[in-house]
């Protein structure tokens, strides 16, 4: 997998799979509190950028989940 | 300390709860029913002479010295095979029976050298001890007759001697010393279940015989032991025993190798290893041991340990041996420069799952606290994350559900992804225990495995394609749903009835069936309903599994199907059933529940949450960053990308375990400082700045947790060659950081986790010194441990169920890469092979081999032997073929003991969507006949020569 972006695509729209046979309203919820719990705050930074420059290549669910997840989360900064 | 001796009560225990009265030599005694006399006596305290029984195996009556008189029964009864009845009155001792004891002991003796003093056995010879007991003074018959004894008789050859068959690398099986009492035939059936051995002739002519009269090592002779921990004689001895002499002391502690985590007698002289012993009161593996555990010890004083700490400032530099104190301060002057540079989250650590709980427990504290971040990752992320997630969701707790005892009472026992014959021999062979007493098996599995076949077990066998375990689970929940044999009962009780209802729909659905699937899976749908009707209808029925569940890009939601499948069937919640992860390495369990995890705290508590680290804070006396740190995975992409710059791993060897080497190389390269803590240089050691030696497990103190959760203490018998037990070079580290951890002794770290983890209040030493071992979880509502968990309902309360899609992973079969290969182990190797590859097991196995089906092996002109290019997506690598229908057309199997193969330059970063555990097991290549080794094979085995290199000592001023 080429760039570092890609790879968190990726690995968001594998989550959203899993979460899609569930239905939209859980599907939605369920990738957010998974990504909120499991991925380290530079890769929930680096993610949030994509979605600002446009989220390309992310699933409907899955964007509508990073999307709320971004408004809730307060990452502390890098260092 | 003393040796530890005993007690062999001749016959096995009897489970009867039915108690039944007699006399033995005047004393009354009351034993279950079903109790030989013979056992009946030795719990009075009574030993009657005997040979030919031991409680490991049944009674077999073939010695006829443990003779007894009955009031009113005629002749002299075995008392081995003579079961107690009520009101019996029984004499081990009369004039008549003193005699008839004599003469067998006189026939005995008159064909057995007598060389006592320079036998291998003497001061354990049972037959020595049996002539002590009858009295026996003379040989009436003399020893120039026919016997087994002498090469020559009269001048002659003595046809019927034999010479020492020392071909196996640990034991010698020296026929003139034989008393043909079967005792090892036996274990070889009976225990480990392997039925290698047999008696050949009749009569004079009887003779123990490997396979058709083969050596040992030509047989099929696993080398588990058994047998020679059977022999009463020396006929079957410890080459160990023979070359040191008897033990002095022993000490009882845990086995360092797989999941099963088999508890060991050390027989020691002094500070020397004698022996291992498997321990009867273990209750893992109740006695019983495999090759690694039993002899594969030698690699803890291997010439290639490194014993001195070591630094270099480039990877290319040779290493320098220095003092400890120089090492730790120059791994802690880099790592706060690199946090300086790049910031607090840009170093972590791996914890092992190879060491003790303590020093888990302690990695992973000096991470949180010291390095304040949560970059803590371990193993267990690639190998059992999902059973993490997946058991978590479903049942609210990650562990396994029994004990291993609990097989005793399984009737279909399920084994998807895994091969216990191999991975876990000691559980495999109670397992089939268990099935030659008519328990039925089915093994969901790519590979014919030696589980599929054995002496006496014939499995139902779904050989499915790599990578398709949700569609023939789901498959397997279909047709319980569709065909009514859902245990509703159970379900209603137990589980949220919504949720079922609505996962009952999903798996009904036409898609799932076996028959809609069969095209994907390549499972034949009459065999899968067949095993779907036996698992459901069948009695106790049990799930184990391995990594082949676990190491997909499924492999969470593999986990969450099979735990759907034991709740609708209701085999949840006693003995006998349940839901089995088999852990590979010894502590997995144990490194997972110390929060080994960087979204969790120990006892599975996520790092969000505050009143949790409060409680950490308020005792180490830090703030804690509440937000999860990086997995593994993550790590190496983040050192690629620049932030993550320095690491810490303590007993793992990243570099020839984890997926696509040449990502693990890129990474580590990048980063500025790589501390490894190990035996060995290891490969990840190729690419560190630091090495601190460590200490193996017969070492240092404190506990092991294994894959059936149980608690057990590791104790030290020998000083640290290294001078330094593990926990105490973590603390050295930590305190050249600035941060101040101090513990006297690994319990005191032990009170520490008992304080702070809710499922660990009810265990200490004295409480492990005490019982012996616990299950977690041990505290107030369960003060001996958990045996069996979800008793009576679930941990998270209703069993949730959850539906289960199937997604075919990425890595697809194609026109330039058409096969399927997969990965796995074999019995005598372990892991990546650091500690058995230095021992005498490669003569096993020196060399991972490619197994490849007969058919494609034609069409690529592959013969038996060759040397084949291995090529994917990710890299290539060489190695040789075996030829073999155990892979099925279309797959390709080996294993990844070797270095020098690479197995993992192949497999790529595909990985589970819910934990990242890489997807090891489906790898879409091509092979191709070669030459030798491949250009990668070449350069990276330069580059480790290269990187080995230690400069010699600086003369002294």
């Amino acid at each position: 997998m080429s760039s570092p972006a890609d790879r968190l695509v990726y690995m968001a729209n594998q989550i959203g799979m899993f979460f899609k046979s569930q239905g939209h309203d859980k599907a939605v919820p369920g990738i957010a509190d998974h990504i909120k719990k499991f991925w380290d705050p530079r890769m929930k930074r680096a993610i949030f950028a994509h979605l600002d420059a446009g989220g390309a290549g992310l699933e409907p669910n899955v964007l509508e989940a990073l999307t709320s997840l971004k408004q809730t989360a307060s990452l502390p900064e890098a260092h | 300390m003393s040796l530890i001796e005993e007690i062999d009560y001749g016959t096995p225990r009897s489970k009867s709860s039915t108690m039944v009265t007699l006399t033995i030599d005047g004393n009354e005694v009351t034993v279950p029913e079903g109790t030989s006399i013979m056992r009946a006596a030795m719990d009075a305290g009574h030993q009657i002479p005997k040979l030919c029984a031991t409680d490991m195996v049944d009674a077999f009556g073939s010695c006829r010295l443990c003779v007894v008189e009955i009031e009113g029964r005629a002749g002299t009864p075995a008392s081995c095979t003579t079961p107690v009845m009520n009101g019996l009155v029984v004499h081990t001792q009369s004039e008549k029976l003193k005699k008839l004891r004599k003469g067998v002991m006189e026939l005995y003796i008159s064909d057995h050298p007598l060389d006592c003093l320079t036998c291998g056995a003497n001061g354990d010879c049972e037959l020595q001890d049996m002539a002590g007991a009858v009295g026996l003074r003379d040989v009436r018959y003399g020893y120039e007759g026919e016997n087994h004894v002498f090469a020559k008789s009269h001048g002659e050859i003595n046809a019927a001697w034999m010479p020492k068959d020392e071909s196996n690398p640990y034991f010698t099986y020296d026929p003139s010393k034989c008393i043909v009492c079967s005792r090892c035939v036996r274990a070889c059936e009976e225990v480990q279940g392997t039925f290698a051995l047999t008696i050949s002739g009749r009569g004079f002519d009887s003779r123990v015989s490997p396979g058709m009269s083969e050596s040992f090592l030509g047989s099929e002779c696993v080398s588990c032991g058994a047998c020679v921990q059977a022999c009463p004689t020396a006929t079957l001895t410890e080459k160990s025993v023979i070359e040191i002499g008897q033990p002095e002391h022993s000490v009882v502690t845990t086995c360092a190798y797989c999941g099963v985590g088999c508890a060991f007698k050390a027989e020691m002289r002094g500070e020397e290893v004698v022996r291992m012993v498997p321990y009867k009161d273990g209750k893992a593996n109740r006695g019983h041991s495999c090759v690694k555990g039993r002899f594969a010890w030698g690699y803890t004083n291997h010439k290639e340990r490194i014993l001195n700490p070591m630094i270099r400032e480039r990877i290319d530099d040779p290493w320098k041996e220095v003092s400890w104190d120089e090492a730790f301060s120059f791994a802690a002057a880099k790592m706060r420069g690199i946090q300086q540079k790049y910031g607090r989250n840009a170093i972590g650590g791996i914890t092992s799952s190879r060491c003790t709980n303590e020093e888990t427990y302690l990695v992973q504290k000096l991470i949180r606290a010291g390095f304040g971040n949560n970059n803590v990752d371990t193993c267990a992320r690639v190998c059992h994350s999902p059973t993490g997630y997946g058991l978590s969701q479903t049942f609210g707790t990650s562990a396994g559900t029994q004990d291993f005892d609990s097989v005793e009472d399984t009737d279909v026992a399920v084994i998807i992804g895994a091969n216990p014959a191999s991975a876990h021999p000691v559980f495999a062979s109670r397992l089939k225990k268990r099935l030659r007493q008519g328990a039925k098996l089915i093994v969901i599995d790519p590979r014919r495995t030696e589980m599929v076949e054995s002496p006496h077990v014939k499995a139902l066998h779904l050989p499915l394609l790599p990578g398709t375990n949700v569609a023939v689970v789901t498959a397997l929940a279909h047709v319980i749903v569709t065909e009514g044999l859902v245990n509703e009962a159970f379900v209603r009780e137990r589980c949220d009835w919504a949720e079922f209802e609505e996962w009952a729909a999903f798996v009904a659905q036409a898609k799932h069936s076996p028959e809609a699937t069969a095209i994907l899976t390549g499972v034949d749908p009459k065999d899968l309903r067949e095993a779907a009707r036996v698992y459901a209808t069948g009695g106790n029925g049990a799930i184990y599994y391995g990594l082949g569940v676990t190491e997909h890009s499924q492999g969470s939601t593999t986990v969450i199907a099979i735990a759907n499948l034991a709740m609708a069937t209701g085999n949840i919640g006693r003995p006998g059933v349940g839901v089995n992860p088999l852990r590979g390495q010894n502590n997995v369990q144990g490194s997972c529940d110390m929060g080994s995890f960087p979204h969790e705290l120990p006892g599975y508590r996520h790092i969000s949450g505050d009143a949790v680290r409060d409680q950490f804070e308020a005792l180490w006396n830090v703030k804690l960053n509440p937000e999860p740190g990086l997995r593994i995975p993550n790590m190496f992409d983040a050192a690629i990308e620049g932030t993550f710059m320095g690491i810490y791993v303590q007993g793992e060897d990243i570099l020839q375990s984890d997926p696509n080497t040449k990502h693990v190389v890129a990474a580590l390269s990048a980063m500025e400082c790589v501390i490894v803590h190990d035996l060995f240089l290891n490969e990840t050691a190729n690419y560190a700045h630091v090495f601190l030696p460590g200490s193996s497990f017969l070492e240092k103190d404190g506990t092991f947790t294994n894959a059936e959760r149980r608690i057990q203490r590791v104790r030290k018998v020998m000083s640290p060659k290294n001078g330094m037990a593990d926990w105490e070079v973590t603390i050295g580290l930590a305190k050249a950081m600035g941060f101040e951890m101090n513990y006297s002794h690994p319990s005191e770290i032990m009170d520490e986790i008992a304080a702070l983890t809710p499922t660990f209040t009810g265990v200490s030493y004295a409480k492990l010194d005490e019982l012996g071992s616990v299950q977690w979880p041990c505290n107030e509502k369960a003060p001996e441990g958990t045996p069996v968990m979800h008793i009576g309902g679930f941990v998270r309360g209703k069993g949730k169920f959850i539906v289960t899609e199937y997604v075919a992973t990425d890595e697809r079969t194609g026109p330039r890469f058409p096969l399927l290969l997969t990965t796995g182990r074999i019995l005598s190797q372990y892991n990546v092979g650091a500690q058995t590859r230095r021992t005498e097991n490669v003569v096993w196995h020196a060399e991972d081999l490619l197994e490849i089906h007969p058919h494609d092996a034609e069409q690529r002109g592959v013969r038996d032997g060759d040397w084949v290019r291995l090529t994917s997506r990710a890299g290539e690598t060489t190695l040789r073929a075996e030829i073999t229908d155990r892979v099925s057309p279309g797959v390709v199997y080996t294993t990844f003991h070797h270095p020098d193969t690479q197995a993992n330059v192949i497999t790529t970063d595909y990985s589970d969507w819910a934990t990242n555990c890489p997807e090891y097991k489906v790898t879409a290549v091509q092979i191709s006949p070669s030459n030798g080794p491949s250009d990668w094979q070449k350069s990276y085995d330069e580059q480790a020569r290269h990187s080995r290199r230690i400069a010699p000592a600086e003369a002294a001023e």
